[in-house]
C-alpha cells in the first residue's frame, strides 16, 4: 500500500513533494498546505485508494517553531483497511488552510474543534464557529502560551 | 406511634404555624436532579430501593425547577454550563436549597483547568457540600439529612423577601402619611 500511494501521488501531483515519515505502524504523508484539497480529493476518489472515511482533524502547536502549526488529518480507507496520516505545517503570521469539508462532510466538525482551539482558520468552511468554547471568547485554550488555569474574567460567571 | 400518643392526651397540641410549616417542609423536600455527569449515577442510585432516598420524603425527583425546593448539582459545572444551572436555579420558586455534590461541584475537582469552574459557590448559594468523587448514595442521604436539619430551623424571620408581622401596619403607616 505504501508504494502504490507514493507511486500514484507522484504521478498524479509531479510539482509537489510528499515527505514519507512512518512510525507507529502508521504511514504519513507531509506536504505543502496549498494541495491539502486536491490531495484528499484524489485520496478519496481514486480506484484502489478510496480513502474514505475522514476520522479526525485536528492540529499540533510547536510554540517556538518557524512553521507554529501542523494540521493532521487522519484517514481511512474502508476497502483496503488501510489507515493513512497527511500533515501539513501552517505558520502563524498566515494562519489557515483550506477546508476539506468539501471533500468529506465529516471534517466539518473536526475543523470547529481545531479552530476553535488553536484558531487556525478553515478557508471556505460551510460554517466556521466556536466548537466548545463561548461564542465570546476571545483566546485559543490550547496554544501553548494560553496559561492551564485561563485567563480571569475570559469567560464570564453569572452573577450571584 | 408518636402522633396519637399525642392526641390521645387532649385530643391537641400547639405549636407555632411557622414551626408546623417548617415541619412540613422539612419532610417533604422535591429536589431538582441537577445531573451534569457522573454523580449522578450516584444520584440515580440514592432513589433506587436500596438507598430509598423517598424513606426521608424526597422521592419526587422533579425535571422541571418550577416545583422544586432543592437543588442537587450532580456534577463537573463548566463555564459554559454555569449560565444554564443559574438559570434552572433561578426558576425555582423560593425558599430553596442547594446541594453542591461531589468534588467537581464543590471545588473544580480533578479538573484543575480553563474550562471548569472551580466551585459553583462562586455563582450559587451553597447550603450543604457533599464530599467524595462521586459521593456514595449515603453521603448524599446525609446531605439532605443535614439540609433537612436546616430547612427544620428555618423561620419567617430567615427570609427577608417575605413581608414580616407588623409589615401591614407599617404600610398603613406609609399610606396615612402620604395621604
Amino acid at each position: 500500500m505504501k508504494e502504490l500511494l507514493n507511486e500514484k501521488l507522484t504521478k498524479q501531483f509531479p510539482e509537489i513533494h510528499f515527505e514519507v515519515i512512518e512510525q507507529f505502524d502508521e504511514l504519513t504523508f507531509k506536504f505543502d498546505k496549498s494541495a491539502v484539497v486536491p490531495v484528499c480529493k484524489y485520496l478519496k476518489e481514486t480506484d484502489g485508494l478510496k480513502f474514505n472515511l475522514c476520522e479526525d482533524v485536528t492540529a499540533v502547536d510547536w510554540a517556538t517553531r518557524k512553521n507554529r502549526f501542523t494540521v493532521v488529518y487522519h484517514l481511512f480507507s474502508m476497502e483496503n483497511k488501510f489507515r493513512l496520516c497527511l500533515k501539513v505545517d501552517v505558520d502563524e503570521s498566515e494562519c489557515s488552510v483550506e477546508s476539506v469539508s468539501s471533500v468529506w462532510r465529516a471534517a466539518n466538525w473536526p475543523e470547529r474543534e481545531a479552530y476553535d482551539m488553536y484558531g487556525i482558520t478553515f478557508l471556505k468552511h460551510p460554517d466556521l464557529r466556536r466548537m466548545y468554547m463561548p461564542e465570546e471568547f476571545e483566546y485559543y485554550p490550547l496554544r501553548k502560551e494560553y496559561p492551564l488555569m485561563g485567563i480571569p474574567g475570559a469567560v464570564p460567571l453569572p452573577k450571584k | 406511634m408518636g402522633l396519637e400518643s399525642k392526641l390521645t392526651n387532649d385530643g391537641f397540641f400547639t405549636t407555632t404555624v411557622d414551626a408546623l410549616a417548617a415541619w412540613a417542609r422539612e419532610n417533604s423536600v422535591w429536589p431538582m436532579p441537577m445531573g451534569i455527569s457522573c454523580c449522578a449515577i450516584e444520584m440515580m442510585a440514592s432513589g433506587d430501593p436500596k438507598y430509598d432516598i423517598s424513606r426521608f420524603g424526597s422521592e419526587v425527583m422533579r425535571f422541571t425547577p418550577r416545583q422544586c425546593d432543592l437543588m442537587i448539582v450532580a456534577g463537573t459545572v463548566t463555564y459554559k454550563m454555569a449560565h444554564v444551572v443559574k438559570k434552572i436555579y433561578d426558576q425555582m420558586p423560593e425558599p430553596k436549597w442547594v446541594i453542591a455534590m461531589g468534588a467537581c461541584t464543590s471545588t473544580g475537582g480533578m479538573y484543575r483547568s480553563y474550562n471548569v469552574v472551580q466551585g459553583i459557590d462562586q455563582f450559587l448559594p451553597v447550603d450543604v457540600y457533599a464530599a467524595g468523587c462521586p459521593p456514595r448514595p449515603e453521603n448524599l442521604l446525609n446531605a439532605l439529612m443535614q439540609i433537612q436539619d436546616k430547612i427544620g430551623k428555618t423561620r419567617v424571620k430567615d427570609f427577608p423577601d417575605v413581608p414580616q408581622a407588623g409589615f401591614e401596619s407599617k404600610q398603613n403607616e406609609l399610606f396615612l402619611s402620604k395621604n
